[in-house]
Parts: C-alpha cells; structure tokens; sequence
C-alpha cells in the first residue's frame, strides 16, 4: 500500500541523460529537414515521412528535459515553417514544442531505449502531431482542412516503424562518458 | 515569483514558448477581412473585458440613477399626494357650494311658483336643551319673521317659528310632540290634527275611526290652523290603525325628508287647493322654472284667474253674480246693499264669470261693496282665512 503512492507520487530520478555532440543537435534536425523539403521533390511516397517530427522526439527522449524539448521542438518547428511557401510562421512551432514537451516529460518516467517504446510513442507522437495541427488551422487560421483518421493511422504506423531503426542509428550519435 | 517559476520552470517554459509562437502566428497571418489575427484575438480578448467593465460600470451608475431617481419619485409621490388631498377637499367645497346653490336655486323657483311672499331662512343650529326638535334660523324680526309664522321647504312643511330674534328665530319643527297643525287627506278629504312624536314621524290626531285613510295618501295643510296656508303638503302616510276612540295614522312628513338646510319662511300666506293626484318627484322644485312666452306675472295672473280657487274666491264670486242679478252696482252711493237672500239664478250668470273670473286687481275688496252697510251673517266665509295668512285671490 505504501509503496504505490511512493511510485507515484515522486518520479524516478535520471537514470541516464544521453549527450550529443553540438554538431549533431544542429546538424541532425537541419538534416531532417532538408531531408524533408528536398527529397520529395524525387520520392513523392517519402513525403509521407515527417523526419523532423522524429528527430524531435528522439532528442527529446534522449534528453529527458522538457525545456530543452520546448526549445528544440520550437526551433524544428519554425526553421519548418519558413522553409514551406505561403505558410504563416508558428503552425509547426507549436504543435513541435508540445512534442518535444510531452516526449521529454514522458521519458522522465520511462527509459526510452525499448524499441517497443519507441515505436509506440513515435507512432503516439505522429497522430498527436498531425491531430493537433489539424486543430489549430481550423482554429487560429479559420482553414476547412479536413481530417483523415485512419491514412493518419496508417502514416503514424509507418512512420514509427521508420522512428526505430532511426532512432537506433542516432544512438550511435550519442557521447560516450 | 521564483519560486514558482522554478517549481513550475517546464511548464512556464512551455506556455512561454507557445506564446511566443502564437503572437508570431497571430502577427504574421490575416483573417478574411485582412486584419492580423492578433488584431483580431486583441479585439476578440479585450472586447469582453470591456463588454464585462462597461457592464458592471453603466449597472452601477444606473443602479444609482435609478436609485436616486427613486428617491425623487417619492418626494414627487409625496408632494402629489398632498395635492390629491387638497384638490379632493376643494373638491367636496365646490359641490356642497354647487349643492347649497342648487337649493338655493329650488328655493328660488319654489318661491316664484307659489305666489307667496317668503324669505328664505338657513338652519345655523340646533336650539340648546330642545332634544333637536327646535331649531335656529338665520332669519329674525330683522327680515320681517315673526313668532307663529310657518316655514315650509319645497316639500313640505317644516315647523313654525316660535320666537323671532332680531338676526336669528328659533323654529319648532314637526317632529316636536308639542307642534300641531291642521291637515287633510287628499283622497277622502278627511280632516285631523297633526302632531309630532318626538321621532321622525308624526300622527294624524282626531280621525275617527269611520273615517276611510288609505296607507301612502297625501296629508295637505288645511288652513284652519291660522298658521299653514291651505294646500301644502304635510306628508304620506305610512301606518293606519283603528284606535279606541279614533285612528292612528302615522305620517312620514315630507318637509324633512330631504335634510333640512334651507327653509322658507312664509311672510304672507297664499291658500291652495288640494290637488287631485299626489305631488309628483321631488326634481319638480329642482327643475328651472317652466318657459312661458311673454311675461311670466301674465301667465301667473292668468293661472290666477282661471278660477275660484279659495273659499273666498267662491264667495267673492257668489256676492259678484248676486250683484249681478239685482243690478246693483257695488261701491255706488244710495244704493244700499243687495238681497243676499235670494239666490241668484244659475241660468243668468254672464258670460264673462262663466269663462274667466277678472283679476284680482280688478275685484273689489271685500270691505268694497258696502262700507256703510251691515255685513249680513251669510256673507261671512264658511271657512274664514286664517289672519295671520292673508290669502290673495
């Protein structure tokens, strides 16, 4: 009885907080996101994927410091935003800095380094992203963008099944103390 | 602040961050109308505020508009109020002034209608120590009344007066147990006494029991009480009852039926026939006097003269016609007087006594046919006026 609350009531302490070099915390999102700007114009089908969103996530997991998610999702977010024509600065700022929020949030109670985990979250995170972008364009820009729950579905599955293989790879980007 | 910042620091951090980002966004893109949405999310946040703010303010500024407002609505409902009960008062004033001038007015038509001379007379009070039943008047020696003289309203008789002070006379009405007066029924022409009862009804004493009195007759003055002319009404009965040795008949005398406020009191006495049918409504003497084309002293002489209407009256004419017969001319010297014995002939009558009997002005006077010569005992009057009523013809 008196160990539940316990559990609850505190969250458990870092275990390990994982540190990249600054090379590839700037490098690895301008990465995902030419990444994303620039090879769709030649692989349509991968325009489906949402790289920055991922890396966000990962670092954010990695990190497991909901500021630093606030900020990281932030700038992701607007360096996005300018890069898409016509598109008002902030759109994906927001919904990115909720991400990155709510992923290091989650990864200061979980250990982030289960592929399952990852997989769920990363496909948690898609949903949430597309969903709550969807909300605000109705909302704040007044758009009649409609809502497709099940090709969001769908693109949040393969999207998580590209986040673990990914977020394999950036492990290998981690420093080693 | 810090410490809240720093327990809160992922959370600030947050709604920080998307501040920023919403005002960049509010900023950067136009709604349909191009306006920034930060214009229109300032407008659309401030404008309840202000909606709230202006509310609370124009609720409070009117709650004490209102309320003082109110406050003057009473001073106001106040001040009407009193205007009301002024205006009501001065109201009640100006139709009892309207009333007093309607009977004033009746008074006034009555007098002209009756042909006798009266003064009309206003109760001022109630005489000390006389249980009500006597009454002062407003009229003394000063107007000419005098003790003994009758007073009379439109409806009836009222009393007598029973003492005469220069300004003021002190009148027994009918209702005093100590007041009488001579009275006859309209229909059977039944004679009796009339006497007060200290209430408000009167009886009609010495009727004997043979004697046919009918519940709502008529009781008229009869005249022979040297006090009431003939002719005026007394009252109506109410009550007839066969006595020991003579009926009781209770009167509703019609004099005090109305209230008693204004009276008249007879100077000179005028005698009246008893009319056929009942005094019709009391709006007769309420009404204005009756048109009549040309002079109104003309159509009254005329009413006058259509002929004999007191016992002298009839035997005015019967020593006229007598006269008449035997061509004697009254007032002439050596002639002496006519045999009153015979009687004249009905057939000889001229035709101008048939039709209208002269005016008055024109009779002689009674002392007129033969000042030197001995009244015989027929020529007396079966019923002699009373003399302190001098009846004209």
């Amino acid at each position: 009885m008196s160990d539940i609350p316990a559990a609850f009531s505190e969250p458990p302490r870092r275990k390990s907080v994982s540190k990249f070099k600054w090379v590839s915390i700037v490098g690895i999102p301008l990465a995902a996101i030419l990444f994303q700007v620039y090879v769709p114009r030649f692989f349509t089908y991968l325009a489906y994927l949402e790289l920055p969103l991922l890396v966000t996530i990962y670092f954010s997991l990695m990190w497991r410091s909901p500021p630093f998610g606030v900020l990281f999702g932030m700038c992701i977010g607007l360096a996005q935003d300018s890069l898409v024509p016509n598109h008002p600065l902030g759109m994906f700022g927001i919904v990115k800095t909720l991400v990155g929020y709510f992923a290091a949030s989650v990864s200061q109670r979980f250990e982030a380094n289960s592929a399952v985990l990852r997989l769920v979250l990363a496909f948690f995170f898609f949903f949430f992203h597309q969903f709550f972008y969807w909300v605000l364009s109705r909302a704040l820009l007044g758009e009649a963008v409609s809502f497709e729950p099940v090709q969001t579905l769908v693109l949040a599955v393969l999207n998580a099944a590209v986040a673990v293989p990914l977020f394999h790879i950036l492990d290998r980007l981690k420093v080693t103390e | 602040m810090d410490l809240i910042l720093n327990r809160y620091r992922n959370l600030t951090a947050l709604v920080a961050a998307i501040l920023v980002q919403l005002v960049l966004l509010a900023y950067q893109v136009k709604s349909n109308q191009e306006v920034r949405l930060i214009r229109v999310w300032a407008v659309s946040a401030v404008t309840p505020l202000a909606r709230l703010l202006e509310g609370g303010r124009s609720g409070t500024v009117n709650f004490f508009k209102d309320y003082f407002v109110l406050l003057d609505v009473r001073e106001q409902n106040k001040r009407l109020q009193t205007d009301l009960n002024r205006v009501q008062l001065e109201n009640q004033y100006l139709r009892s002034q309207l009333d007093t001038a309607e009977r004033g007015r009746a008074l006034s038509v009555f007098q002209e209608q009756s042909g006798m001379k009266t003064v009309a007379a206003r109760i001022i009070g109630n005489s000390p120590g006389s249980n009500g039943r006597v009454v002062l008047i407003d009229r003394g020696t000063g107007s000419g009344v005098q003790p003994g003289m009758a007073v009379i309203t439109p409806d009836g008789i009222v009393g007598k007066i029973v003492s005469a002070y220069p300004i003021a006379s002190t009148l027994l009405l009918v209702t005093d147990p100590t007041f009488a007066a001579g009275v006859l029924s309209q229909k059977n022409r039944v004679h009796g006494t009339l006497k007060g009862t200290g209430n408000s009804s009167v009886l009609v004493d010495y009727v004997q029991n043979e004697q046919n009195v009918e519940v709502g007759e008529w009781f008229y003055t009869a005249g022979d009480d040297f006090i009431f002319p003939k002719g005026l009404p007394a009252g109506t009965v109410t009550a007839v009852r066969p006595g020991r040795t003579v009926k009781e008949i209770v009167l509703s005398p019609s004099g005090l039926q109305n209230g008693l406020e204004d009276v008249l009191v007879i100077l000179e006495g005028n005698h009246k026939p008893i009319p056929d049918l009942p005094p019709s409504g009391q709006s007769v003497h309420l009404q204005p006097p009756p048109t009549v084309e040309g002079d109104p002293a003309d159509a009254l002489s005329t009413a006058r003269n259509s002929g004999p209407q007191t016992d002298l009256d009839r035997e005015v004419e019967h020593t006229r016609r007598i006269g008449e017969d035997q061509k004697h001319v009254f007032g002439e010297r050596g002639r002496g007087a006519p045999d009153f014995n015979k009687v004249p002939d009905p057939g000889a009558r001229p035709a101008a006594a048939q039709s209208v009997t002269p005016p008055a002005a024109a009779q002689p006077p009674l002392s007129a046919p033969a000042p030197n010569a001995p009244t015989p005992a027929t020529s007396a009057p079966a019923n002699p006026p009373p003399s302190t009523a001098q009846p004209r013809p």
